[in-house]
């Protein structure tokens, strides 16, 4: 260890381990943090990155390796010993209660004590308005959160921290719900934070974010720190390149079809699509046999475009044809009677009745398919359940069982299983192998070409490049709700290229 | 619908070596009701075998006495499943008796079934109405409902019992006997039989249960969530009102009173049975069996000599258990 630099770490993990179920997810990763200073942590899905930021958080224990704080080893093994180590978190998904008030939430669990040892409200609120004059940001500490936007919302997570005396804030995504001119305010705050001498961990995939305000980068990949350099040392290409890896291009190439899109019928056609920030202006087309896939950051506007598509949230204008007639849907009965099915992003939240059985899932939309008279043919549906899971190869012990205990890769087989169980001509897949084992996924992805193959048009949204690229014959790139580039899959090289479209560069 | 039938079906793989997983898998949580009910009877045969519990005559009471809160918790079923709550089935009942009974004395036997009737349709519509469309949680809305319909009743008579001399209605609804069975225990058989064909084995039944248990998952797969909520509610309406006419015909006379206190009963019988009380399971035997209960538990403590007061501890007691028995871990 070199000694001299020791003093300016105020966070240093040392070779930290941690697997899950045997599976290491974590190999002796080094990750140092110094005072004052923004630092950028980066890498793909799996990379280790949340799991290393819940140790550091107290949320998980390691399996091995140390933390030192200022340079003295401390024990990491709640929440609470984070937070007395002077580390702080902003949450992606905020952990604000929206019914008490900006100083309530700041103070929770930590209330000021006046006489008679009952909360010293009025304190509160002063204190909060100190906190908040040192971040010389404007918030009313009396205000309900519930009433403020995301921006406050966040700003009340960072004087929640500050409160707590944190000389370390984790921030994860956190323009992810901001715009513009917010988040140009949270870097101006960053900026004042540091000289303050509070440092920065900056988790985020948005290159020209971490460019502008962060001073070092650390790359995981694989569980492994692949790299930490200064950002004037690395270039935007390398650090895609470090976060893409090469390993997995194998199993998930493209494969050309013998239909592709070119030659088939435009089956599905929008225009001039806009439904509040995150769908504005969206044309497109889609033809038998085509995959399309939708490529963007977060809260570019890529669910949100399949949401308006299944008529779950109403397009406020514009116009869906579908083999040339046009038609209106604003409620996924419509849709569904059109022809469409989506694979929803949240399998557990929106997919699935989690308590019902595998057959019940199943045959929830086919149930007008197997009544005779008023009532359901039971043996029609045992008879037709069956088919599906044996056609999608759902690995279930019996059709009976509760489809919440399956694993994340067969519940995502009995969403596509229900779907494709009612025939659509066009479907949309959100996000359709998250969570799922490497085996699955190309189940999965081979599932989604021999739909194409056999005519229907398919929608693949998707996080990941690796899997865009695998089955997309071409990609829409989504920024801010826009369509930035239309590229046919023979333009994109690699992932690399993709990103950088992603990205904007 | 959905019968545990782990056995012999089980992953082979997984149990073979784990008799223990097998046994943990048949989940006897579900079965708690007819357990309980069985147990519960078996105590009372012996401890009152001398008082008559036995008796062909006291069977036949107990049966008779649930028959109303069997009707009403039949459509309480649905609600539930539904992840909602109807609080306003009691005194919908009470006004239905009461309207009915007026209706009989001015216009006949016709307009007072249907005047009865429309009381149910109104307030569950009302109900249905207001959790679907404007999204009130239906314990307010039923909670408000309760009040206004027990308050109507109260109104329109003026407090005063509205006797009804029309024997073919009270025949129908309550007093009459088809040969040996009452007409009451009847009346919910046909409630019961209907309400379990169409809880498990139609669309409709299918998608209460799907709205009950992820209402999202069920919006996504195309389903009217807010027409089935609607729906729930408007049966609860009409099966409170039809047990309101039964309360009417088995006591010859309309009364704001009737049904007081109902729904308890009939959210008791229907959690007893084995429905969620956060929705998406249900089903209306085991309802059955959950009233049933309610109602040995009644006789057997007043034919062991308990009064009143003691009675209510006791009984609150064993549901609380018995619920706490049926919970999952």
């Amino acid at each position: 260890m070199n000694t001299g630099t020791v003093s300016d770490n105020v966070v240093e993990m040392r070779a930290i381990s941690k697997s899950f179920n045997g599976v290491n997810v974590l190999n002796e990763v080094d990750f140092e943090v110094k005072k004052g200073e923004v630092h950028a942590l980066a890498g793909g899905n799996g990379a280790g990155k949340s799991t290393l930021m819940k140790i550091l958080q107290g949320v998980y224990q390691a399996d091995g390796g140390e933390i030192l704080i200022d340079g003295k080893p401390v024990r990491i093994n709640s929440i609470q010993d984070a937070k007395t180590a002077g580390i702080g978190m902003v949450f992606q998904e905020f952990s604000l209660v929206p019914s008490l008030s900006v100083a309530q939430n700041i103070f929770l669990a930590a209330e000021p004590l006046g006489r008679a040892g009952l909360i010293d409200d009025r304190g509160a609120v002063r204190r909060a308005k100190e906190i908040f004059a040192d971040m010389e940001v404007k918030v009313d500490p009396r205000a309900q959160v519930s009433r403020l936007g995301t921006a406050y919302w966040q700003l009340t997570e960072i004087a929640k921290a500050l409160s707590q005396n944190a000389q370390v804030l984790i921030m994860d995504e956190p323009t992810a719900s901001l715009a513009k001119h917010e988040t140009e305010a949270l870097f101006d705050l960053i900026e004042r934070l540091k000289k303050r001498g509070i440092s920065i961990i900056y988790i985020s995939h948005r290159m020209d974010e971490v460019y502008r305000i962060a001073d070092r980068i650390t790359i995981l990949r694989d569980g492994r720190r692949l790299l930490t350099e200064p950002l004037t040392n690395v270039t935007p290409e390398q650090i895609v390149e470090g976060i893409v890896g090469k390993k997995i291009e194998g199993q998930l190439a493209y494969r050309e079809r013998s239909r592709t899109g070119e030659e088939g019928a435009p089956l599905l056609q929008v225009r001039g699509l806009n439904a509040g920030p995150r769908v504005r202006d969206v044309s497109f087309t889609l033809r038998a046999g085509e995959i399309l896939g939708l490529a963007g950051l977060m809260g570019s506007g890529r669910t949100e475009l399949a949401r308006v598509l299944f008529g779950i949230d109403r397009a406020v204008s514009g116009e869906i044809t579908l083999r040339g007639k046009k038609i209106n849907i604003s409620t996924p009965r419509q849709a569904i009677a059109a022809g469409l099915a989506l694979i929803p992003e949240d399998r557990r939240a929106q997919g699935l009745v989690l308590e019902h059985s595998v057959r019940d899932n199943l045959l929830l939309p086919l149930l007008g398919t197997i009544e005779k008279g008023p009532l359901l043919d039971v043996s029609a549906g045992k008879t037709l359940s069956s088919s599906l899971i044996k056609k999608f190869a759902v690995k279930v012990a019996h059709p009976n069982r509760p489809v919440r205990l399956l694993s994340g890769g067969n519940q995502q087989k009995v969403v596509l299983a229900k779907w494709l169980g009612t025939d659509p001509d066009v479907l949309i897949l959100d996000e359709p192998t998250a969570g799922v084992d490497i085996g699955t996924k190309s189940e999965i992805l081979d599932m989604i070409r021999d739909l194409a193959s056999a005519g229907k048009a398919v929608i693949v949204i998707s996080s990941e490049y690796p899997e865009l690229l695998a089955v997309s014959d071409r990609v829409l790139v989504l920024k801010d709700g826009s369509v930035i580039r239309d590229m046919p899959r023979s333009e994109i090289a690699d992932e690399e290229s993709l990103q950088l479209a992603v990205q904007g560069v | 619908m959905s019968k545990t039938s782990a056995i012999g079906t089980g992953d082979v793989t997984a149990s073979h070596n784990n008799f223990g997983g097998v046994l943990r898998e048949l989940d006897w949580r579900r079965y708690v009701i007819y357990i309980g009910f069985v147990v519960v009877f078996i105590f009372f045969a012996v401890l009152l075998r001398d008082e008559g519990f036995l008796s062909a005559n006291n069977l036949l009471n107990i049966f008779r006495q649930t028959a109303t809160i069997t009707v009403i918790a039949v459509g309480m079923t649905y609600v539930i499943a539904c992840a909602e709550i109807d609080l306003s089935v009691g005194s919908t009942a009470g006004l239905s008796s009461v309207a009915a009974a007026m209706a009989i004395s001015h216009w006949g036997l016709v307009p007072g079934v249907l005047a009865g009737l429309a009381v149910g349709v109104v307030v569950g519509a009302v109900n249905g109405s207001l959790v679907s469309l404007l999204g009130i949680p239906s314990f307010l809305v039923t909670l408000g409902m309760l009040g206004i319909a027990a308050g109507a009743a109260q109104w329109i008579t003026a407090s005063a019992p509205q006797p009804i001399l029309d024997d073919t209605f009270n025949t129908i609804f309550g007093s009459g006997n088809l040969g040996p069975i009452p007409g009451l225990v009847l009346w919910s058989a046909v409630a019961v039989v209907i309400g379990a064909i169409v809880l498990s084995r139609t669309k409709f039944g299918r998608q209460v249960l799907a709205t009950g248990g992820n209402r999202t998952a069920a919006d996504f797969t195309g389903i009217n969530t807010k027409r089935i909520k609607f729906q729930v509610l408007l049966i609860s309406g009409v099966v409170a009102s039809i047990a309101g006419m039964l309360y009417a015909g088995r006591l010859q006379s309309g009364r704001f009173q009737w049904g007081t206190g109902d729904e308890l009963s009939a959210i008791a019988a229907v959690i007893l049975g084995g429905t969620s009380l956060f929705g998406g399971s249900g089903t209306v035997i085991g309802t059955l069996f959950g009233s049933l209960l309610i109602g040995l538990i009644n006789n057997g403590l007043i034919l062991a000599g308990l009064d009143s007061s003691q009675q209510q501890v006791v009984r609150g007691c064993i549901i609380i258990l018995a619920v706490a028995l049926a919970r999952k871990k």
